[in-house]
């Protein structure tokens, strides 16, 4: 199985790409369009701010890649909010993929969000196997409503989308490379899809 | 329901744990991969490498270490100490390190705090504040608490995060390794007047200790060595005791 890693300069994949080694997989790091086409299963990091993260795609013409992809693509926090239509962050407009908008958490509650918090309503094959309510870790200050790509939500302040999945587009906003066995084992069914 | 953190804090020398760890089942207790491993397993929330290094290749060793800890662990971990630089914080994300955590450099240059927070984001940049109290005022002090400066806790605490900082982890010299318990009065008052995570340090002492510095001191995480590293708290335990008190855990 070809597994690929977008290598757009935006942050942490070291993680990831050593989560999938311990599930025992490779992953390449790459932003050549020719072999993020021709992998099995894409993965779409991001940490950092957005705005400068989607010129860093819009440099590299991943931003009409990405929509067009036809095998499994799972976007990770930043990434996952990318794909959405747009987000708060820096007034950025995102790659369309998920038809919701990105907003900031209030000053309700502390922001950034950081920590082990639970998901629920789980609805798509990334949580087979995985009970409701287990934790999963998240650091972030903006989020996506819940809409009807939503198959999975989580409470803080607000109830919001912790996963997003349309067709072949799966996001979540926590790191499953960071989520001890139960990211490991969310990381595991994207990559047996 | 976003839960209360647990974090080990390690010291790391010349790449190898300093404080005498009583880990039994461990092979090498002086390696902070297995150390790290080990707490991971044992339901540890996050962990913090502090570097206490001087040597002239402190930097090539923790980017080293922080590289060989990312392949192996899956919680995420902060790592400190003397780092100064947009460069340093450059190469241990690149390694793998989830935050970074700046305190004395933070100090000399708060500017540093912004043009980090604007190269890598809020959520990677922790501010570790040192603070005694002198005279009733709660000050700010350098180099481990031995160097007292002209700056307020609270006040540099509003600073830290109007400049962008995601989180505060905050030590009171006064506690630290008296095993009395955390600062609860100064960290509720931390807790109430900011906005973004503060994260308890020094006086761990019992499960109690943690107890009230959750429901106290408001924080929204606990950090400890000793206790831990010496087995007198263990966090399964620990965490157990935090549920009966009502205070949300992952378990």
């Amino acid at each position: 199985m070809k597994i690929v890693i977008i290598n757009y300069g935006a942050g942490n994949i070291q993680s990831i790409k050593f989560a999938i080694q311990r599930l025992g997989y490779e992953a390449i790091l790459s932003n050549d369009p020719e072999e993020i086409k021709a992998a099995d299963k894409i993965i779409f990091p991001g940490v950092g701010e957005a705005s400068s993260a989607m010129h860093k795609l819009r440099d590299s013409g991943l931003d009409r890649l990405i929509p067009k992809l036809e095998q499994p693509v799972l976007g990770i926090c930043l990434g996952m909010q990318l794909m959405c239509n747009y987000t708060e962050e820096g007034n950025t407009e995102g790659l369309g993929i998920f038809d919701v908008s990105v907003v900031r958490f209030d000053n309700q509650v502390k922001v950034p969000q950081i920590g082990w918090n639970q998901i629920e309503s789980l609805a798509s094959p990334l949580f087979d196997g995985i009970l409701e309510n287990e934790h999963i870790y998240l650091v972030h200050s903006y989020y996506a409503p819940v809409t009807k790509d939503t198959v999975a939500k989580t409470h803080y302040g607000i109830t919001y989308s912790t996963a997003l999945q349309k067709d072949n587009f799966y996001g979540t906003q926590f790191h499953p490379e960071k989520s001890s066995v139960v990211g490991e084992k969310i990381l595991k069914n994207f990559l047996k899809l | 329901m976003l839960t209360k953190r647990i974090i080990p804090c390690l010291d790391i020398k010349n790449g190898r744990t300093v404080k005498g760890v009583n880990f039994v089942d461990l092979r090498d207790a002086g390696d902070p991969v297995e150390l790290a491993d080990a707490y991971s397993k044992a339901g540890a929330d996050e962990l913090v490498f502090l570097d206490i290094s001087a040597t002239e290749e402190r930097r090539k060793t923790l980017a080293a270490l922080v590289l060989k800890v990312a392949e192996k662990v899956n919680i995420p971990f902060t790592v400190g100490g003397g780092i100064s630089s947009i460069e340093d914080v450059d190469v241990l994300l690149q390694n793998g390190a989830d935050k970074v955590s700046i305190n004395s450099s933070a100090v000399k240059n708060p500017q540093l705090i912004n043009d980090l927070v604007g190269k890598f984001g809020s959520q990677c940049i922790t501010v570790a504040i040192d603070a005694k109290q002198i005279d009733g005022k709660w000050i700010v002090h350098l180099v481990g608490g031995k160097v007292p400066t002209e700056l307020d806790l609270f006040d540099w605490a509003k600073e830290v995060e109007k400049r962008g900082a995601g989180e505060i982890l905050f030590t009171s010299m006064d506690h630290d390794g008296t095993k009395d318990g955390f600062a609860n009065e100064a960290l509720s008052i931390l807790s109430e007047e900011l906005n973004i995570p503060i994260i308890a340090s020094g006086g761990a002492g019992n499960v109690q200790h943690f107890v009230d510095t959750f429901k106290k001191g408001k924080a929204d995480a606990a950090l400890a060595a000793s206790v831990f590293h010496f087995k007198e708290i263990e966090i399964k335990n620990l965490k157990k005791n935090l549920q009966d008190n009502k205070i949300p855990v992952r378990l």
